[in-house]
């Protein structure tokens, strides 16, 4: 098992630099000065050549690769151009966002699809089983922003005034500032913290205020179920034909032989086997969800990783574009990294092959 | 054995397989087919691509009204106005629940006089018929995806041939690039190249096609890896027959069954990504009946005019809808392990 994990491990290092040399170079193909983007009006010759030296920009290319390599290594991701805040900043302060939707969106994923699926498959060419593959089939088909609008129309417009009314926004009601919890606590502040202080549900909990909670729960139903869709469509479909190939095998006759009840057969004996599928198109969403923040957040306001990323490309702010991409390609090998691990962890097979 | 010790016999069989190869594919695909027309997903898949494909062909024809053709002027109507459709049974004698069916959809909204001028979707900010642009939009969508795709396609196939066959250093550094690149998500990637290149519909179709081009090499290379180890094809090598004529002869036609799955299923995330490179103001311009462009101009409007962020919405569904189903059902046909 530590040799497979070293060997996965060590297999990720160039991958790891190819990005870091493909995020550099996303960042300087962009057209544009980004003197001009950043100055605006303010841009001349003189004010351009202060700006240039100051970030660097008039150095060789292959200086300016350096550098970045070098800082990337010391923790230093630059300054945005734009914002004027360190590039680290702006993760602390955005990352926990996506990062909080992100999860909620692969929880109900899983709460939903994974269900929907073994329901499906133990009932086959039911009437369950017919409209859970018409209902996924529809699901991985339909745009995220075409949900993420109709789920507004629905429930901040035509609900708006019934309980079942939710808010068209996903940040908190405005005038609702939290208190971070470290200094509700006592603590001082750190990156880490912040971080964590940045996760609203989190915060809420760790300060116990039940309503800033309900208030961030209720923002962030509508932007969850939206981003979550395309992969509780994929884990429903994937779980149903896992299980259907599982329930065919020989050991699921014997337990049906031995006079098992269907439903001790399926939880207990088949299930188990067919959910080595679902790990990794757990670990493949969550490459689909980070694409998909981008959307989500740019329909329900919200400033997470992809609504800066946006910004940031087509506003030319080099370091935060270098920075967030860095950030979001690690987490994405990262977890691809843990998939494996995980699946070789409950399969035995891929561990020795 | 030496070469010239095998009777002619012998090499002619050797020939054999791939000749019968040939004839069992024709027979593969022509089953694929007839397969895919009995699954009921895949014919719906199919109904409405042979729907979208007649609305494209013959958009001018069936609109009322031109692409950039605003009718504020000329018809004296307000921009964005709610969709117009006449429902009229005027026709039918003497049946009474049909009059109060169109009582009941005039009263609601749901149709309107025949004295007002038709518009099934109502009309956009700029005043023009939304159901002519929706159709008109077929043309664009099938096209962008159907071109991403191929690009895609063809350029991922010969990266794919090349690092399978040739193998070594060469397979290693195109696979590694290939996954450095899957490392980013799709739509990122997508986003950086059409800003690189300047927005628009060309750059982004190129961009959508860029992004996949790994999954299509990846697809080939492992049917590669596996062919060239058949026997048939150490029977080639041993008959001296070049490199080039084993790859495009023998390899290629064995890797079409996965390639032509995953590139209707491509076709589907292609549309999906075209899509939301329009939403996010990239793709298309403004006057271009693009459905993700419609439905991102409106957007902000959709609290009061729903319908135009509705109908954009719903094709753009459909089409991806219909290409997953296609595909699904493709796999199933074509997939050796489910035999018919």
């Amino acid at each position: 098992m530590l040799r497979f994990i070293v060997r996965r491990l060590l297999s990720s290092i160039p991958v790891l630099f190819g990005i870091l040399v493909v995020t550099f170079v996303i960042a300087r193909v962009i057209p544009g000065d980004p003197c001009q983007a950043a100055l605006q009006e303010r841009a001349n010759p003189t004010a351009c050549a202060q700006f240039n030296e100051r970030y660097g920009f008039d150095d060789p290319i292959l200086v300016q690769l350096g550098t970045y390599v070098g800082d990337v290594f010391t923790g230093d991701l630059g300054e945005s151009v734009r914002l004027r805040r360190p590039v680290t900043d702006l993760l602390t302060e955005r990352l926990p966002v996506t990062l909080q939707l992100s999860a909620a969106a692969l929880l109900i994923a899983v709460v939903v699809g994974v269900p929907l699926g073994v329901l499906a498959g133990s009932r086959r060419n039911s009437k369950t089983d017919v409209a859970t593959i018409v209902g996924a089939n529809v699901g991985v088909s339909i745009p995220v922003f075409v949900l993420g609008l109709i789920l507004q129309y629905v429930f901040a417009r035509e609900l708006n005034d019934t309980p079942l009314g939710l808010p068209a926004s996903g940040q908190l009601t405005a005038g609702t500032i939290p208190e971070p919890f470290y200094e509700a606590w006592g603590l001082r502040e750190n990156t880490v913290l912040e971080f964590l202080a940045n996760i609203d549900l989190l915060n809420a909990v760790l300060i116990w205020r039940w309503d800033i909670f309900v208030d961030a729960l209720q923002h962030l139903i509508l932007p969850a179920v939206a981003l979550a869709t395309i992969p509780m469509a994929v884990i429903a479909r994937m779980t149903r034909s896992s299980l259907l190939d599982v329930l065919g095998l020989d050991y699921v006759r014997t337990a049906r032989a031995k006079g098992l009840r269907e439903r001790v057969v399926i939880v207990r004996h088949a299930l188990r086997n067919s959910l080595l599928p679902v790990v990794t198109v757990m670990g493949l969403s969550l490459g689909t969800l980070i694409g998909g923040a981008i959307l989500t957040e740019t329909i329900f306001n919200l400033t997470g990783v992809g609504k800066t990323l946006f910004d940031a490309i087509t506003g030319r702010d080099y370091f935060v574009v270098q920075g967030f991409t860095l950030a979001v390609a690690v987490a994405f090998v990262l977890i691809n990294l843990v998939t494996d691990i995980v699946y070789a962890y409950l399969d035995p097979e891929v561990r020795v092959g | 054995m030496t070469f010239e010790e095998i009777p002619l016999s012998e090499i002619q069989a050797a020939e054999a397989p791939a000749t019968e190869r040939e004839h069992r594919e024709r027979g593969l695909w022509r089953d694929a087919f007839r397969d895919l027309r009995r699954k009921r997903s895949a014919a719906v898949g199919l109904a409405i691509l042979a729907v979208l494909v007649l609305l494209a062909v013959f958009a001018p024809i069936i609109a009322p009204y031109g692409e950039r053709e605003v009718l504020i002027e000329s018809e004296g109507l307000r921009p964005r106005a709610e969709p117009c459709i006449h429902v009229n049974v005027d026709w039918i004698p003497n049946v009474p629940v049909l009059e109060q069916l169109e009582n009941f959809l005039h009263a609601n909204g749901f149709s309107c006089p025949s004295s007002e001028p038709q518009h099934l979707m109502g009309l956009d900010g700029n005043g023009r018929d939304v159901f002519s642009r929706i159709l008109y939009g077929a043309r664009i969508s099938l096209l962008a995806g159907a071109v991403a795709v191929s690009f895609a396609v063809v350029v991922g196939t010969a990266l794919g041939l090349a690092a399978g066959y040739v193998g070594g250093r060469f397979d290693n550094v195109v696979m590694r690039a290939m996954d450095v690149f899957l490392a980013f998500p799709a739509l990122l990637l997508a986003i950086a190249i059409v800003t690189a290149r300047g927005p628009g519909l060309f750059n982004a179709i190129i961009a959508v096609s860029i992004v996949t081009i790994p999954v299509y090499a990846r697809v080939v290379r492992s049917r590669v890896l596996s062919v060239r180890e058949q026997d048939f094809v150490a029977a080639d090598r041993a008959l001296g027959v070049s490199n080039a004529r084993i790859v495009l002869h023998r390899v290629l036609p064995n890797s079409l069954t996965p390639l032509v799955v995953q590139a209707t299923l491509g076709i589907a995330t292609a549309v999906l990504e075209l899509a939301a490179l329009s939403f996010v103001g990239l793709g298309g311009d403004p006057d271009q009946a693009e459905w993700g462009r419609m439905l991102a101009l409106e957007r902000n409007q959709l609290f009061t005019s729903p319908h135009l962020v509705f109908y954009p919405g719903v094709m753009i569904m459909l089409n991806v809808l219909a290409f997953n189903l296609i595909g699904d059902g493709l796999r199933d046909a074509l997939d050796p392990r489910l035999n018919r």
